[in-house]
Formats: structure tokens, sequence, C-alpha cells
């Protein structure tokens, strides 16, 4: 189906406190082939917002899974159903510096989530799949999940000075 | 995405240009469970040099990969990984089960 041709649905009804203004704001439908304009689009706003080049992959890597996430799961598959992405800029002091960070709502209007019976399986595990959510929650700082009225909303966030590069170790034991 | 076969020596190389994602893992799980299961090829390498982005998804198309050629008793190797794949396999521990090289040569040779 052509994203573009697909019926558009009526944008999502979001709580109030949306109303502040963001750095970016991306309404899409949920077409997998619209993953690769998510990605164009981040890539030079997180090149802005001075994240480092390993940094900048981590968060593309974060978003796209989580998008394909809704896509899969939450979407069931359906191309046509809407999908908003918002970034912000965040800052926090940490030992007498600021550091900068950027913060990505992402909503949905699928289904309630149970977050007891995500697909994430053992990394010790050697089968396809289940890897989305490893990947999420390795390349950022926050990883949260909540129900906003009828809305799912993934809340990520990930600062600049980081100690989570991008591709973690492979030595490291699963959070 | 695109995927086109060539054949060295006893080889199918597999050039992928493009990003991998949800949209199109699908033809790169085909293309290599073909080459494997179908044409019994004894080694199969894919060519990632001109892929910069890989998901999860083609994440699993590989592992498939590699299962059906531990199955068949073929190899299946990469090479020309860039950062975000070589960094999605690493994060996925997967990395270290891959048989990676760094050039065709190296790859055909191995």
């Amino acid at each position: 189906m052509n994203p573009v041709a697909a019926k558009q649905p009526r944008g999502l009804k979001k709580p109030s406190k949306l109303s502040r203004a963001f750095l970016l704001k991306l309404e899409l439908r949920s077409h997998p082939t619209l993953l690769c304009v998510i990605r164009g689009a981040l890539e030079p706003l997180m090149e802005m917002l001075n994240f480092s080049p390993e940094q900048n992959r981590a968060i593309i890597r974060a978003v796209d899974e989580a998008v394909s996430n809704i896509m899969r799961h939450s979407y069931r598959g359906r191309p046509d159903q809407p999908i908003e992405l918002y970034c912000n800029r965040l800052h926090r002091r940490n030992n007498g510096e600021t550091e900068q960070g950027v913060e990505i709502l992402i909503f949905d209007c699928g289904p309630a989530i149970d977050t007891t019976k995500l697909p994430a399986r053992p990394l010790e595990e050697f089968r396809p799949g289940g890897l989305g959510l490893h990947i999420i929650r390795g390349s950022m700082d926050s990883v949260q999940y909540m129900r906003a009225g009828r809305l799912n909303r993934l809340r990520l966030v990930k600062y600049a000075r980081s100690s989570k590069g991008g591709c973690g170790s492979e030595e490291e034991k699963p959070s | 995405m695109k995927i086109t076969a060539r054949r060295v020596d006893k080889a199918t190389i597999l050039d992928v240009s493009g990003n991998i994602d949800m949209s199109n893992s699908p033809e790169v799980r085909k293309a290599l469970l073909r080459e494997i299961r179908e044409k019994g090829v004894t080694r199969v390498v894919l060519n990632l040099t001109g892929v910069a982005y890989i998901d999860s998804s083609g994440v699993a198309s590989l592992v498939e990969g590699l299962k059906a050629s531990r199955e068949s008793g073929s190899r299946f190797v990469l090479f020309g990984l860039n950062d975000s794949p070589r960094e999605v396999l690493k994060i996925s521990r997967l990395l270290k089960l891959f048989e990676v090289y760094d050039d065709e040569t190296q790859a055909i040779a191995s």
C-alpha cells in the first residue's frame, strides 16, 4: 500500500501537557516504508544536539525499533494507523556540569500494552526475533512506557555524555 | 534495498545495498534461504559494504541464515560491516557467532 495514498485517520488526541513547543514533531502512518523517513529526520537533529556519531546511531536505532514494534505489535501490521513522534531538548546537572540530552516521545493509539508480555528473549538464546527491546534499552539512558488516556506513550531519553555510548559490550550482563 | 547474487568459485556472494529494516528484511531472509536450502550452496557470503543500517528484523534474517547453514553443513560468512550493523550485532551479543571478515578477498579465502 502506498503510504501517501493511505486513508488518513484522525490524528491522535494527546494529553494537554504536550502543548509545549518541541524541536521536532513527526506525524506519520504505520507503514514500514516510512521508517527511513524517521531515521532521516533524526540524524541531523541529533547532530545539532551535539551527540557523537555513535550516540546518534544509538538513538536512531532505539527509535526505529520502537516504531517498528508499534507497527508490528500495537497495530498488528495495519499500515494506515497514526503514530506521532516528538523530540525535545533536555538538560541536567551532573557533577557541576550541564549535560544536554534529548527526550523522544512516541504515541500510538493501539491497545494498551501488557509490559509483562513484551517479547524480549534472553540474549543467550540463539534464535531469530525478540531483540528489539534489548536494542532499545541498551541504546538509551531511560525507557518508560505509560498508558496516557487511550494512547500508548513511550518516552526515550538520552544524554550526550551518557555512559551508554551506543553498542555496549558483549561482556556486559543484561540489565 | 537491492540484493544481487554472483558466483565466485564455489561460493555465492550476495551483494546488498541500502538499509535493512522491517520493510525489506524478508527479502534478505528469502535470498539467504534460497541459496542455502534450495540451491545447496556450500558457502554463502553476504557483502554488507553497502548497508549503513540493519534493524532487529534484519538481524533475525541473518540469524536464520546462520541457523540454516549450520543445519545444512554449509558456511555463512559476512564481510564489509559498517559501524551501525556491527553495533547492532554487538549489542545483540551475536557478533561473535558470525564469521565476519573485512573484505571479499578474506571472506573468499577463509
